[in-house]
């Protein structure tokens, strides 16, 4: 490597441990401790990548998160590939691979860059402009073109190979940023052992500014120093846990907010078992935003030359990381603070001059102090243009009389020009937090002024940029009051500067007020032309302040210039609102362990495993697992549904019922309640009998139903959907603390403590009778709709005489834990009637012969009783129960409302499609009127043809009729029938 | 109470999978089959039973109390989850049904809904955070706690169990339970919270 890049001594990077990076394939040399831009900068490249929209050659701007130019494309091995990653922000290490983007075929020539010979093409809008017509070219020619050539990196195509984590924190008091103030109100804070803090910094140590700072003295030490022991403090007390590369991007209300803590990306080896990203959710007493100021670019015709840096960031890059950016800087500036960065640039050995708006006497001590170091100042003196071509080679000044008038101009040889338009304070956080801001005219800035959380700005973050100044405001911040550190006194104060046009003569060339955006100057003064007066406007016509950096440095010389144009204060122009995330953050920050098997829990009953290891195929169902059908070798699922079908008619077949919804309902005057929740009456229902109940909501409309067995006088065994299940004991709970406060009832959850196993055909008696203890089971002793407890397989069991198919079964409620022990029992008691396990598709199909419907399959939240001819379950003696007055309603009343009819097709074989639409006559013209719709629709291989259930307008009165349904290849004709296709007299029940 | 009379095996959902261990960071373990019941009980009914049935049941709301090695969690103005140590509690349950004769209350069998598992260890409530949004601090949430809350997507409920001796000093413990069909996905999430303290050992 080339030395001449890299100052002999000092910095913070670890000259013990040299590596070897790769940029665009070539090999460059590091240290530990660099990021990517200061390894980049240490081999002598400026040059790193084109811009969005021009193409133009861009280098690094700054020296943090909030870069806007230098976007590289990022490899870390491993299929750890990901791009527009901002190069001052990317640790280095060794082997890591940085690629530049936005070029083809290469980042030296690049056919792109004619966009910007065609700037005039690309102003603000241009795409609203000039895409227009035909109107047929956009989606096919336009869009695609546009993003190709536009748009930053390339989305990575292989699944991500790391892990994320979330966690949950709770804290008295959360400090973001490590700086000075944030470093101050961290120890002030911790001062009380009891009270929590977490002290973040985005970067990978603490200090902010005092790890750039080698010339100030804090408290009599070197800053340093001063630094080392603040965090030695930090470190030895319990109460404070302090998060590097955590960056805290977003503000919630009741001060939640959200930190991302990048754990393993600044290593060559991640640990297998560390998570590459966490994502702290905290929960915090009080915020203290000690989040810094982002330094201002100047805007001037080129001012995006590699080689053009913010000032204070050619400081850092030589002080932190001991990279010398050239030989000979100009540093352009319209403050005080850039005068340090020339001094330490001077001591560094490089040759400097400042050319500052400022004329002498609106200059403070810093002027001096430069002149005493040997740097050139030229007061008075605007940037006209940079020269150059992929580096700057020299930039114009001219010089400014007290008037405002351009003078003359001279070209100052340079390679390196730190600009410095002063400083913005990071009110991100304090933003989005809701805090009311102020614009200060002296800070020529927005300020946190009204807090609406319990937060407190310190430091920079509210523009005070004096050192001791920051400490002070950090440890008051923090709660130590009056307590003072002395430092040396900074170079503050800046003279605000929109557009240095020196004297109104332009090159042609672009001024740049948003380099991420590439939106110059001109195109915001073009958007207010256009008649673009709100800010936000202007923001999005523009998208100056959008894209990864979010306007950090392009925001204030956005309003100011908005302002000037329409020649308001900037106050009345106001500001943008910030929005999370502060930085950009990851996909896979967000998702944490959310994929796979963790994405949802996938809830399996007891016989789950059984169904598995039987090749059962399952369907998801809410989040159970339900086996769907069970495929012998070669069967599909339509022969296997049909196999399992016939089984349960002609013979007798098993059914995992696990997952209905079970409720215990135990009280005084659970009849009651069961009256006052259902339709249905309950208070004649005699022990040790079942019925099926039907529940409405207030609308009158069906919610939900199941068998409830009466257990006792005042205990009822509830069954909902399975889907329901949840959403039936909240309405219950519901009802009984805020409506029904007085009917003594407690509801408790069993839907899991009971496996449920349903035996159901012929000869399901058969197979129970040699299990069961303590039942008779002859059909006078128990009848269909009949409950029972026992012993079955010698296990405690609630024995339900129920069917949902149309035969004789039973649901046996056993204990889960011993649920597939049972289920193994009744399978080999079984064997000897050919014991067929069905899944939850034959059931589909069975209760369908039967006409049973499935509420959220005949329902849709809009079905009365009557519509599904369950008119009969209504209670007409009961005084009330929930829905009952909206039954009374016209609407639910009148004609022409949808009813469940059954639906045979002309073709027996043809298997309509559920939600086909009917008509009555296709060859109306579009849109024909719409009679209703399929509902259910199967295959019956019992019954040898095909079977539909709809609701059609009016159905019951309709049988016999012939409508047309539609289907993929066009209508076909079906005839409405009875919705029970199978023994409508309930024979098989009572078998 | 007697749910079996031949003997047959408790199967658990979680069968085949082992605890975990990462040194004193992290101790998952997997609780065997036990007893559990759903205890409600309204003011009145509260009044007249108060302690008398040896259940402890006048603590505050999300506290639980020992009663004869087994745990009383009060999880509402009238909800208890009991945690006996035995397969039973006929002796307590006796004593219940005798002092509440014909009022109201519930006694729930719900042995078989919940799984329950022990998590132990230095990073014990980092692990949970992971998924649990409650404050878990020492002082916040201190031994004696207890409450339903959320891991991940699971409902939860979660004891803090007095601390456990390790080789180092006292190691904070819980108690989690949930039902039944969350408990692979409880398992599992707390396994894929706890893999980073594997290196930590």
């Amino acid at each position: 490597m080339s030395s001449s890049y890299r100052l002999p001594t000092g910095g913070r990077i670890d000259r013990g441990k040299p590596i070897v990076m790769r940029f665009n394939g070539r090999e460059i040399s590091a240290f530990e401790g660099d990021t990517a831009a200061s390894a980049l900068l240490a081999n002598g490249h400026h040059f790193v990548g084109r811009s969005f929209k021009y193409h133009r050659p861009r280098g690094i701007l700054s020296h943090g998160s909030d870069e806007a130019n230098a976007l590289l494309d990022v490899d870390r091995g491993g299929n750890r590939r990901d791009p527009n990653n901002r190069a001052t922000v990317v640790e280095a290490f060794d082997g890591l691979s940085l690629r530049s983007q936005n070029h083809w075929p290469a980042l030296g020539f690049d056919i792109g860059a004619v966009n910007d010979a065609l700037g005039s093409l690309f102003a603000a809008g241009f795409y609203y402009k000039t895409f227009m017509w035909p109107q047929a070219f956009w989606k096919a020619l336009y869009e695609p073109l546009i993003r190709r050539a536009a748009g930053l990196g390339i989305a990575p195509t292989t699944p991500d190979p790391d892990r994320y984590e979330h966690r949950h924190e709770h804290c008295e008091t959360l400090v973001v940023g490590a700086g000075p103030a944030g470093l101050a109100a961290a120890l002030a804070a911790s001062e009380d052992r009891d009270a929590r803090v977490i002290l973040c910094d985005e970067q990978n140590e603490l200090g902010g500014s005092l790890l750039h700072d080698i010339t100030s003295i804090v408290d009599g030490r070197p800053a340093r120093q001063y630094l080392e022991w603040a965090i030695e403090q930090l470190q030895v007390r319990a109460n404070v846990r302090i998060l590097t590369r955590t960056t805290a991007f977003g503000y919630f209300n009741h001060n939640h907010i959200a930190l991302s803590q990048r754990l393993t990306d600044h290593l060559r080896q991640p640990p297998s078992d560390s998570p590459r990203e966490r994502l702290w959710q905290l929960r915090v007493g009080k915020v203290i935003c000690a989040t810094g100021a982002h330094e201002r670019p100047l805007v001037f015709a080129g001012n995006d030359r590699p080689g053009i840096l913010l000032a204070e960031s050619l400081r850092v890059f030589a002080n932190r990381y001991a990279v010398k950016p050239g030989q000979t800087a100009v540093i352009a500036t319209s403050g005080a603070s850039a005068y340090r960065s020339a001094i330490d640039l001077r001591a560094a050995g490089l040759d400097v001059t400042i050319a500052d708006l400022r004329h002498e006497t609106d200059c403070g001590p810093e002027l001096a102090a430069a002149l005493h170091a040997g740097v050139e100042v030229l007061n008075g003196h605007a940037v006209v243009c940079s020269r150059g071509r992929s580096r700057v080679s020299g930039i114009v000044v001219a010089a400014i009389d007290a008037a405002g008038n351009a003078g003359s101009r001279r070209v100052l040889a340079c390679d390196c020009v730190g600009m410095s338009g002063g400083w913005t304070p990071a009110v991100h956080l304090f933003s989005q937090s809701r805090g009311k801001m102020r614009f200060d005219v002296a800070l020529d800035a927005f300020v946190p002024e009204t807090s609406v959380q319990r937060e407190v700005s310190a430091g920079a973050a509210r523009g005070i940029y004096d050192l001791s100044a920051c400490f002070a405001d950090g440890y008051a911040a923090g709660g130590a009051l009056n307590k003072a550190v002395q430092a040396s006194p900074s170079f503050v104060g800046f003279k605000p500067a929109r557009v240095l046009e020196g004297g109104g003569t332009t090159t042609g060339e672009k001024a740049f007020i948003d380099f991420q955006n590439d939106v110059t100057s001109k195109d915001i003064k073009l958007a207010v032309r256009e008649g673009f007066t709100s800010i936000e406007h202007v923001k999005r016509y523009t998208t100056t302040g959008m894209a990864t950096d979010q306007g950090k440095t392009s925001n204030m010389n956005t309003l100011g210039l908005v302002a000037d144009q329409l020649q308001m204060p900037l106050p009345a122009v106001g500001t943008t609102t910030f929005r999370l995330p502060y930085t950009p953050v990851s996909f896979g920050t967000f998702a944490g362990v959310n994929r796979g098997r963790l994405f949802d829990p996938a809830r399996e009953t007891a016989i789950n495993d059984w169904a598995a290891a039987r090749g059962a195929v399952f369907e998801d169902v809410g989040m159970w697992k339900r086996a769907w059908y069970f495929p012998r070798s070669g069967e599909d699922m339509r022969a296997a549904v049909s196999r399992e079908t016939k089984a349960v008619r002609s013979g007798v077949g098993i059914f995992d019922a696990s997952t209905l919804g079970k409720i215990d309902v135990i009280g005084p005057d659970a009849a009651e309640f069961m009256d006052r929740i259902y339709t249905n009456a309950w208070s004649k229902l005699e022990a040790g009998r079942c019925r099926y109940g039907l529940m409405l909501n207030e609308a009158g409309y069906i919610m939900d139903d199941g068998v409830v067995a009466r257990l006792g006088p005042n205990r009822f065994h509830v069954t909902t959907t399975t889907g329901g299940a949840a959403r039936v004991l909240t309405h219950m709970e519901d009802y009984l603390q805020t409506e029904w406060p007085d009917l003594q009832v407690f509801l408790t959850s069993i839907t899991e403590q009971w496996a449920v196993i349903a035996v159901q055909g012929r000869y399901a008696r058969d197979i129970i009778v040699p299990l069961v203890e303590d039942i008779v089971l002859d059909e006078q002793s128990f009848p269909h709709m009949a409950v029972r407890s026992g012993l079955i397989a010698g296990v405690r069991c609630r024995l339900f005489r129920v069917s949902f198919t149309g035969e004789l079964g039973y649901e046996i409620n056993v204990p889960a834990d011993f649920g597939e022990s049972v289920w193994q029992a009744l399978y080999e008691s079984g064997r000897r009637f050919d014991i067929t396990p069905y899944g939850t598709e034959a059931m589909h199909v069975l209760r369908a012969e039967k006409g049973y419907i499935i509420v959220g399959q005949e329902t849709d939240g809009t079905v009365t009783p009557d519509d599904v001819g369950l008119g009969g379950l209504i209670g007409r003696a009961k005084r009330d129960f929930v829905g009952k007055r909206s039954l009374a309603l016209p609407a639910i009343k009148a004609q022409g409302r949808k009813q469940l009819v059954g639906l045979r097709t002309d073709d027996p074989k043809l298997v309509l499609e559920e939600g086909a639409q009917l008509v009555g006559d296709p060859g109306r013209p579009v849109p024909v009127v719409m009679l209703g719709h399929v509902t259910s629709s199967y295959f019956s291989a019992h019954l040898g043809h095909s079977i539909a259930l709809a609701v059609v307008a009016d159905g019951r009165s309709r049988l016999g009729s012939l409508l047309y349904a539609t289907t993929p290849e066009g209508f076909t004709s079906v005839r409405i029938v009875e919705p029970v296709f199978l023994d409508a007299e309930g024979v098989r029940l009572h078998a | 109470m007697l749910e079996q009379k031949a003997h047959m095996r408790r199967l658990s959902m979680l069968d085949g999978r082992r605890e975990i261990r990462h040194g004193d960071h992290v101790l998952l373990r997997i609780l065997p089959a036990a007893a559990r019941f759903v205890l409600r009980l309204d003011a009145a009914g509260l009044e007249r039973v108060g302690n008398a049935a040896s259940l402890k049941l006048t603590q505050p709301i999300n506290h639980w109390l020992a009663f004869q090695g087994g745990m009383s969690v009060r999880l509402g103005p009238d909800e208890w989850l009991l945690l006996p140590a035995e397969e039973d509690l006929p002796a307590d349950a006796a004593r219940l049904e005798s002092a509440m004769a014909d009022q109201h209350y519930a006694l729930i069998d719900i042995g078989h809904r919940n799984i329950g598992f022990e998590l132990v260890g230095i990073a014990a409530a980092d692990v949970l955070n992971s998924g649990c949004p409650l404050d878990l601090g020492f002082r916040q949430f201190p031994p004696g706690r207890g409450t339903r809350t959320l891991l991940g997507k699971a409902e939860i409920v979660l004891l803090r169990l007095p601390d456990v001796t390790g080789a180092g000093g006292p190691l904070p413990a819980y108690r989690i339970e949930c039902w039944r069909s969350f408990g692979r996905y409880v398992y599992d999430f707390l396994e894929e919270a706890a893999r980073q303290h594997a290196t930590s050992e």
